[in-house]
């Protein structure tokens, strides 16, 4: 854990930096979408290089750093490793950045194959073969996820670190947001395939609340690599979506395997059910 | 809701039925009831007696809701909702203090709430069960909770007694229902023509004499309690209280534990929609500048990975120990801690458990082993 900014130095105001890889600019979307709140940032924090706001562009270093996309680029590997030297918090934002995003879809595919079947020069293109998270090649100080992400996590994590405090961001699944938010359960009472239970909270279980399955956009409750024995219990889930809601293998593929498909709770849960079907209904 | 109050009983015709919505719009209650929202039953407004889920009927088993139209006239069809009476009393979400800093200290505002006065209609004997429990955890003793305080004494109780039980219903195994015989204002047995109607307090009484009641012949009251018997009767489902706490304390490593932990999702969800699970945590929320903060109490579970953490360290990180946490607590260690069980039969959580996990038949395993064993 990096060190809190009660030790920045004293009278200056925290430099921020927002830094992008391989995403669609959603979560820094996010960022400017605090509309309330900007006025307030900008008085706690000296927002030094942030392209998609502002023309100003300071160098480094920098006290925080937000970091979108995840590393999609040969140069990648060595602009995060310049942009972990000159920050002393390094914040992943984002699915992209936290679980190498929908375009981890290509690590289960053969991505020479796809460039030659969709551009017309693939030559053109300079991309690796896989799609990961920043914190497969740097260490990360802290992880907001989300598709995008949530700008009162987002809000909340800045307020912790500008205070001296760790920021801490809840674990559990989305159901319990869903039931304080007095939600009727779609799975229960419609048959929909909800990610909801094994799915961290954080979005404020919106999708439920639209009579829609949660896509699990926060990616796996209680970390990206699960315990022995411990939440999320992807396999009973999946189990469920199969036997009583009377999803395919292909079918309960899918839903694990989405924006956070590359997580190990939701990449091994995939991976089970590709083997044939006789030996998922034995269970 | 007087102890002393001696009931009287009445007849109020069908027709006559929206003038117990007037005499409480006249007491000055807004009404909630069941509605229907998002294909399930909720608390909700009752403006008029259209609001009420006319034409329907709830089926529900372990991980399964489902509403079918009937030609049925009732109000009162709907056994019971998604929503236990908790939320009313409970709030899933309440601001408690606000924090504010001033050049050397910090002044605290309790926020306490001020809510309007609620008539509610349509609460059933397990509610009322659940609805108890919660005021023995929140109002005994010296620490009396002034939010819940708050909540609790505006509310106005009419109970409708049951005649049909769901599938995961056994509150009769649990001593709760399925009639309400206490706790209520008024209480209601729908019958085809009219309501035979109740009073269970002062109040109660007060508003009853606005419905131009009728008398009861006694063998109406007869062929009612036989009614809520046979209700009682057709439930399938139990718990056999007569070894508990003992046997779960016994059961602690049971290996039903592991089968039950492979099945369960740690979502949840049963703790949310069961009437008397009462954990809460409380969230600071400061401001960027560090100069307020509003603290709010929000509901919590025994399945969090948060309501085992303590010092660095969580534990429960196990499934199996969450599960094994709620049920001993729920089955057991609520009679210890409480003189009570904590459970009052209602189902809920057989119905809202995403994969129908069933309490009843997980505590008829974790004791039955235990006697084949001898232990
Ligand atoms: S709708 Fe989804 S998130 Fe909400 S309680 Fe049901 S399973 Fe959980
Ligand atoms: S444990 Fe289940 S059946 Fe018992 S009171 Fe709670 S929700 Fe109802
Ligand atoms: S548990 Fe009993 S009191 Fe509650 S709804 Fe079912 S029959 Fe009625
Ligand atoms: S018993 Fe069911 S509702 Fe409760 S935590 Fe487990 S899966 Fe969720």
């Amino acid at each position: 854990m990096a060190r809190p900014a009660r030790s920045f130095r004293q009278g200056t105001k925290p430099r921020l930096a927002v830094m992008k890889f391989a995403s669609c600019d959603g979560c820094q979307l996010s960022i400017l979408n605090m509309e309330d709140e900007l006025l307030s940032l900008g008085t706690v924090l000296d927002i030094a290089y942030f392209p998609e706001a502002s023309s100003r562009r300071l160098a480094g270093p920098y006290d925080i750093t937000f970091v979108e996309g995840s590393i999609s680029m040969p140069e990648d590997v060595q602009r995060l490793a310049d942009i972990r030297q000159r920050t002393t918090w390094l914040i992943t934002i984002g699915a992209c950045a936290t679980a190498g995003g929908i375009q981890a879809l290509r690590n289960w595919a053969d991505a020479e194959e796809w460039k030659r079947a969709i551009y017309p020069h693939p030559d053109y293109i300079r991309s690796l073969s896989t799609s990961t998270p920043i914190s497969e090649h740097v260490k990360v100080d802290f992880e907001v996820w989300g598709c995008p992400i949530d700008k009162r996590q987002l809000l909340r994590v800045l307020t912790d670190i500008i205070g001296g405090v760790r920021p801490r961001l809840p674990h559990h699944s989305v159901c319990l947001e869903c039931k304080r938010q007095r939600q009727v359960c779609v799975l229960v009472a419609k048959g929909e395939p909800c990610l909801g239970p094994v799915t961290q909270t954080g979005c404020g279980a919106i999708c439920p609340g639209m009579a829609r399955a949660c896509y699990g956009c926060f990616g796996p409750a209680e970390g990206p690599v699960a315990a022995p024995g411990a939440p999320p219990n992807t396999h009973a889930l999946a189990q469920q979506f199969h036997r009583s809601l009377g999803l395919i293998p292909v079918e309960v593929i899918r839903r694990f395997r989405g924006i956070n498909g590359y997580l190990q709770p939701f990449r091994e849960e995939s991976h089970a059910w590709e083997s044939t079907e006789d030996t998922h209904n034995q269970g | 809701m007087n102890p002393s109050h001696t009931a009287s009983w009445g007849i109020l015709n069908r027709r006559d039925f929206p003038r117990l919505l007037d005499a409480l719009r006249t007491q000055g209650y807004r009404i909630i009831g069941p509605t229907l929202q998002d294909g399930a039953v909720k608390w909700g407004d009752i403006a008029t007696v259209d609001d009420f889920p006319v034409g329907w009927r709830d089926h529900q088993s372990p991980g399964h809701y489902r509403l079918e139209r009937t030609e049925s006239f009732r109000y009162f069809d709907i056994v019971h909702g998604a929503e236990s009476f908790k939320p009313l009393t409970f709030a899933p979400r309440e601001t408690l203090l606000v924090l504010e800093r001033t050049h050397k200290t910090f002044v605290a505002t309790p926020i306490l709430p001020d809510p309007e006065p609620l008539a509610v209609l349509g609460v059933r004997a397990c509610d009322l069960a659940g609805l108890a429990i919660q005021d023995r955890i929140f109002l005994h003793g010296p620490y009396a909770d002034p939010y819940y305080r708050a909540r609790r004494d505006r509310l106005f109780i009419i109970a409708v007694q049951c005649t049909r039980a769901l599938d995961t219903c056994f509150c009769a195994s649990m001593g709760t229902g399925p009639q309400a015989t206490a706790g209520f204002d008024l209480a209601l047995i729908e019958g085809d023509a009219d309501f035979v109607v109740q009073t269970g307090s002062e109040e109660g009484a007060r508003l009853a004499q606005h419905l131009s009641l009728h008398p009861v012949p006694p063998e109406r009251l007869r062929q009612e309690e036989i009614r809520m018997a046979a209700c009682a009767a057709s439930q399938t489902r139990s718990i056999d209280q007569s070894a508990l706490p003992r046997a779960l304390y016994d059961a602690h490593d049971h290996e039903r534990w592991d089968d039950v932990a492979r099945r369960c999702l740690a979502c949840t969800n049963c703790t949310m929609v069961c009437p008397t699970c009462f954990c809460h945590g409380v969230e600071e929320q400061p401001d960027l500048m560090w100069t307020r903060s509003e603290r709010a109490r929000v509901w919590d579970s025994c399945f969090t990975p948060d309501h085992g953490y303590i010092h660095g360290k969580n534990l429960r990180p196990t499934i199996k120990d969450r599960y094994r946490m709620w049920l001993t607590h729920k089955l057991a260690a609520w009679i210890d801690q409480f003189g009570m069980s904590g459970c009052v039969g209602c189902g809920r959580c057989l119905t809202w458990c995403p994969v129908g996990i069933d309490l009843t038949e997980e505590i008829k395993e974790l004791i039955r082993s235990r006697q084949a064993s001898g232990s």
